[in-house]
C-alpha cells in the first residue's frame, strides 16, 4: 500500500520528523497519519499542517510505502527506527535518514545530509546523489555503537568520518569521500570507488576498508603487509592488484586497508618494506 | 505554611520503632506536630498506603567538577533519556549522570529528600555548590576528599594531630563540607608520580607516610571535631582482586579508637572492596569474611555500592583505578588531577550479566547487604553512578525483599558466577522495616542528622507515601509491585509542602545545603596567616578566592559543633 506526502510549502525551519517511518504509518488510516506530531523549529505541528497525505496505508510495516514528492530537504529523521516496508524520497533530505533502523529500504533520488544510517542495525540505503559527513557512524561525541548491520550505498560522493566507529554491515561509495573514513571502525567493510582525502582507517582495530581511488598518503601507524591481485567483498572480487596495510597499531587493531596500486603510483616506497 | 494530616497509612519508623503501625502524621510549618489543628487542614488519604521518612542517600556523585565532566564526556548517555519541560519542571537529560535539575526531580519522584554529594574536590568546591544550588527539592551536602591533601599529609607525618585538626575545621567552614571523605589515601598522591598504594603499610612517596597513619589521623581528628559522621573512606585497592584484605586491615587500625560502640569508620560502596583471588580468573567473593567482621564490630558502618546489570559511567576521584578500568575497557577515559589535593578519573563501563566478574560483583553486593545482619551498618547506594545510576534503587529493595526475584536474575547471569554465588545459600528477606533502616533511617543516624530519618515530632516533614498494601501485598512474591510502589511515589511531602503527586513533580522547592561550622580554640581564623603562605607555595588560587562564601549557597543550613581543643 502507498501513503504519499507532499510538502505543503517551502519549508524554512528544521523539521523533526520522526513518525516518517512505515512502523508509524502502519495500521492508521489517512487521518490519523495527519495527525501525528512533528516540531517544526520550536513549534509543534501536526503532519497535514506541513504535508498533503494521500492514499492507503497498511496494516504491517510491511506492506507500507512511504512515498514522499517534494523538497524535504528541512526535514530530519526520516525513517528513524524503521524495521520494514519502504520509502523513497524524490528530493533532498536532511540529517539522520534512517538512523537506528533494523530493516526494510529507503531509497534517495537526491542528496542526504550528514547521519545517513547512523547506528543502523539492518535493512538498506540507497542515496543516488552524495551524502554528507558520518555514514554509517555512531553518536556524536563518544558513542562507541556505530552501524551494527545493514547496506548504504551511495551513488555520489561522501564527507568525513564515514563509518565511524563501524561494527558490521556494508557501505559502498562510488564517488569520492572525505577524511577519516573508517575512523574507530570495528569491524565490517567499507569500498570507496573515487578518491579519498586520506587517514583512512584511524583507531581502527577490526574490519576492512578498500579504496581504488587515489589517497594523498597513508597514516604512519599502518605497516605494510603484501600487495594482492584481488580482494573478495561479499562475494564479489574487485580486481586489483591492492596494497594491504594493517592497522591501527596505534591501538593494536587488525583491521585492513586496501588501496589500489595502479591509482597511487607514490606508494611505491612501501613495496621496498614488505 | 499549610496544615497537613496523613491520615491512617501504615507508618515505617524505624529510629522512634513504629513499625507498620497504622498512624496519623500532622505536619506543620515544616515540621512534624502532635497534632494538626485549625482550619483548612489538608488531609492525604494514606490507608492501604506506607508512610516513610524521606529517603536519605548517603554516598551519591550528583554534582561538581568530575560529575560534569562525565557529562561532557557522555552524551550518548544523554540523548534517549530526555525529560520534557512541564509547568512545574524544568527541562533536562537524564541516565547515569542527570542534569542537576533532572536529578532533584527523580530522586523526589522516588520518594528521596536527602542525598549527600560524597567527593568533592576542596579546590572545586565553587562549582560543586554551584551545581548542588541548582538541585532542587532535596537537601543536600558535599564531602570534601582530606584523604590526600599535602597539608594534611605534611601534618599528620609530624604527628600533628590538633594542627590538623585546625585545617581540617577550616576546610569545612571555606568549602562548606560536611564529611572527611578519603579516597585510597595516599594511593591519589602517589598516582602524580605514577605509583599506587599497594597495601596500607606502604610510604607514600615524599611524605614519609603511610595509609595506616593517614586513615587513623582523620579517625582521631574527627573525633577531636566532634564531626556529625565518621570518616568515610574508600579503601585502597578498590577493584583488585584480593583487596578485602586491605580492607579488613583499613577496618582493624581503627578499631582501638572506637569507644562505647560507636562507629568510627564508614567503609563506603564496600561491594568494589570485597574482592577475593589473586586475579581476574580467580576472582570470588569476598563478602563472608567482611560481613563476619562487620558482625563482630561496632565501629564500622558500611554502604553497599550495590551492581546493577547496565550501561554507567564509573567516576572516582581514585585516578589509578580509573586508569585500571580504562586499560580493562578501551574506552574513552578522563584523568585528573587537582592540584595538591587529589587526582580524579572517569571511564563509561557497561557491567553485563554474562561476565564472571561483573555477575559475581553484583552478588557481591547483595551478599553483603544480606549476611551483615544488623541493618543499621548497611545502607543501600549504588554508588552512583559507578555501580549503576540511582533510578535502579526500587529494583535493589526488591533484591533485598525477595528471593525469588533474585532468582529470577541469577538464571540469566553467567553460570561460573551463579555457581560460586553464596545467594542461593540465602533465605533473608528484608522487611519494609529493614528497608527503611537502609533507605533512610541508618543513613540519618550515621551522618546524625536530627531531624531527618524519622517521623517524630520536631523532625522535618520530609515524608514518602507510597501506593503498597503492606497487609495484603507478599514483597516476596509480588516484587514487581513493590518495584512499580518505590519507583514513583504516590506523595512526597518536603519540608511539609507536597512536591510529588502520584509519581509527578507538582511543585519544585528548593533544598538546603547542610556545612558543619566547627567551633575550634584557638579559631581557625588564627590560622589564617599559615594557611597563606600555604597558598601562596602550593596553589593557583589565592587565599581568599578559595574559600567559598555562605551566601554563595541557595539555601545554606550550618551545623555548628563544638570542636574538643
Amino acid at each position: 500500500m502507498v501513503i504519499a506526502l507532499r510538502p505543503k510549502r517551502v519549508f524554512k525551519a528544521p523539521i523533526e520528523a520522526e513518525c516518517i517511518t512505515p512502523d508509524v504509518f502502519s495500521g492508521k488510516s489517512v487521518e490519523e497519519i495527519g495527525k501525528l506530531k512533528v516540531w517544526e523549529g520550536n513549534r509543534e505541528r501536526s503532519l497535514k499542517e506541513l504535508f498533503s497525505v494521500e492514499g492507503e496505508s497498511g496494516a504491517k510495516p510491511e506492506g507500507v510505502s512511504i512515498q514522499i514528492l517534494g523538497d524535504v530537504h528541512k526535514v530530519r529523521r526520516i525513517g528513524t527506527h524503521m524495521s520494514a516496508g519502504s520509502i523513497v524520497v524524490h528530493g533532498d533530505v536532511s540529517f539522520h535518514l534512517g538512523e537506528e533502523m533494523a530493516g526494510g529500504k529507503i531509497l534517495v533520488n537526491g542528496n542526504a545530509d550528514s547521519w545517513v544510517g547512523s547506528m543502523m542495525k539492518g535493512g538498506v540505503i540507497e542515496i543516488k546523489g552524495d551524502a554528507g559527513d558520518y555514514v554509517g557512524a555512531a553518536y556524536r561525541g563518544g558513542g562507541t555503537r556505530g552501524m551494527s548491520g545493514g547496506t548504504i550505498v551511495i551513488h555520489g560522493n561522501a564527507g568525513n568520518e564515514l563509518g565511524y566507529f563501524m561494527r558490521k554491515g556494508i557501505i559502498k561509495v562510488h564517488g569520492n569521500v572525505g577524511q577519516f573514513t573508517g575512523v574507530h571502525m570495528r569491524n565490517g567493510i567499507i569500498v570507496v570507488d573515487g578518491d579519498s582525502e586520506g587517514r583512512n582507517g584511524a583507531e581502527m582495530t577490526g574490519g576492512k576498508i578498500v579504496v581504488c581511488g587515489s589517497v594523498p598518503s597513508v597514516l604512519p601507524t599502518f605497516t605494510i603487509d603484501a600487495v594482492k591481485p584481488r580482494v573478495k567483498i561479499d562475494g564479489e572480487k574487485l580486481a586489483g592488484p591492492f596494497y594491504v596495510f594493517i592497522g591501527d597499531v596505534a591501538e593494536e587493531g587488525e583491521g585492513k586497508l586496501y588501496i589500489l596500486k595502479a591509482s597511487n603510483t607514490h606508494l611505491k616506497f612501501y613495496e621496498d618494506l614488505i | 505554611m499549610t496544615v497537613l494530616l496523613i491520615k491512617n497509612g501504615f507508618v515505617y519508623d524505624p529510629i522512634n520503632k513504629v513499625d507498620g503501625e497504622i498512624m496519623d502524621i500532622a505536619i506543620k510549618d515544616g515540621k512534624i506536630v502532635e497534632k494538626a489543628e485549625g482550619n483548612g487542614v489538608k488531609i492525604i488519604d494514606a490507608s492501604r498506603m506506607i508512610v516513610m521518612p524521606g529517603g536519605v542517600d548517603i554516598h551519591s556523585h550528583i554534582a561538581g567538577a568530575k560529575v560534569n565532566a562525565g557529562r561532557m564526556l557522555r552524551p550518548e548517555d544523554h540523548f534517549k533519556d530526555v525529560e520534557m519541560k512541564t509547568e512545574k519542571t524544568r527541562s533536562g537529560v537524564g541516565r547515569s549522570i542527570p542534569s542537576t535539575f533532572t536529578t532533584g526531580y527523580r530522586y523526589a519522584r522516588m520518594g528521596y529528600t536527602t542525598v549527600f554529594e560524597p567527593a568533592q574536590a576542596p579546590l572545586k568546591a565553587r562549582h560543586t555548590h554551584e551545581e548542588l544550588n541548582d538541585t532542587p527539592i532535596i537537601d543536600k551536602a558535599a564531602y570534601p576528599l582530606l584523604g590526600d591533601c599535602w597539608f594534611v599529609l605534611e601534618r599528620l607525618a609530624k604527628n600533628k594531630i590538633e594542627e590538623c585538626a585546625a585545617y581540617v575545621a577550616w576546610v569545612m567552614k571555606a568549602t562548606k563540607g560536611y564529611v572527611i571523605k578519603i579516597v585510597n589515601p595516599g594511593g591519589l598522591e602517589a598516582w602524580g608520580f605514577g605509583g599506587n598504594m599497594r597495601s596500607i603499610d606502604d610510604t607514600v612517596p615524599h611524605f614519609n607516610i603511610t595509609p595506616r597513619e593517614i586513615v587513623q589521623g582523620l579517625c582521631k581528628v574527627n573525633e577531636l571535631l566532634h564531626m556529625p559522621h565518621t570518616i568515610h573512606v574508600h579503601t585502597n585497592n578498590l577493584g583488585k582482586p584480593g583487596n578485602y584484605i586491605t580492607t579488613l586491615e583499613t577496618m582493624k587500625c581503627v578499631e582501638n579508637l572506637a569507644h562505647e560502640d560507636k562507629p568510627v569508620i564508614h567503609v563506603t560502596h564496600c561491594q568494589f572492596s570485597a574482592f577475593k583471588g589473586q586475579d581476574w580468573r580467580t576472582f570470588a567473593s569476598g563478602a563472608e569474611e567482611i560481613a563476619k567482621y562487620v558482625n563482630n564490630h561496632s565501629h564500622v558502618t558500611t554502604d553497599i555500592g550495590q551492581v546493577v546489570f547496565t550501561d554507567t559511567t564509573t567516576m572516582t576521584a581514585d585516578g589509578p583505578f580509573q586508569f585500571i578500568l580504562y586499560k580493562l575497557t578501551g574506552n574513552k577515559w578522563i584523568n585528573g588531577d587537582v592540584e595538591t589535593e587529589t587526582s580524579t578519573g572517569i571511564v563509561p563501563f557497561t557491567y553485563s550479566r554474562k561476565s564472571y566478574v561483573h555477575a559475581t560483583q553484583w552478588s557481591i553486593g547483595l551478599e553483603l547487604a544480606l549476611l551483615i545482619k544488623d541493618p543499621w551498618k548497611i545502607y543501600l547506594t549504588t554508588d552512583h553512578p559507578n555501580a549503576g545510576p540511582f533510578i535502579y534503587y526500587p529494583r535493589i529493595m526488591t533484591w533485598l525483599m525477595s528471593r525469588v526475584a533474585r532468582e529470577k536474575v541469577m538464571k540469566k547471569m553467567n553460570r561460573r558466577a551463579r555457581q560460586k554465588s553464596l545467594l542461593s545459600t540465602i533465605d533473608r528477606e528484608y522487611t519494609f522495616y529493614e528497608v527503611a533502616i537502609a533507605t533512610r533511617a541508618g543513613q540519618a543516624r550515621a551522618l546524625s542528622l536530627r531531624h531527618k530519618g524519622h517521623l517524630g515530632v520536631g523532625a522535618d516533614a520530609d515524608i514518602a507515601i507510597y501506593d503498597v498494601d503492606p497487609a495484603s501485598v507478599n514483597p516476596s512474591k509480588d516484587y514487581r509491585l513493590i518495584r512499580k510502589a518505590f519507583k514513583r511515589a504516590n506523595y512526597t511531602v518536603k519540608g511539609g509542602e507536597i512536591v510529588v503527586k502520584n509519581g509527578e513533580v507538582v511543585k519544585s522547592v528548593e533544598g538546603k545545603t547542610f556545612w558543619v561550622d566547627v567551633e575550634t580554640s584557638p579559631s581557625v581564623n588564627e590560622f589564617a596567616p599559615k594557611l597563606k603562605q600555604v597558598f601562596e607555595d602550593y596553589y593557583t588560587v589565592q587565599y581568599e578566592n578559595y574559600i567559598v562564601p555562605e551566601h554563595y549557597l541557595a539555601v545554606s543550613c550550618p551545623v555548628h559543633i563544638k570542636a574538643e581543643m
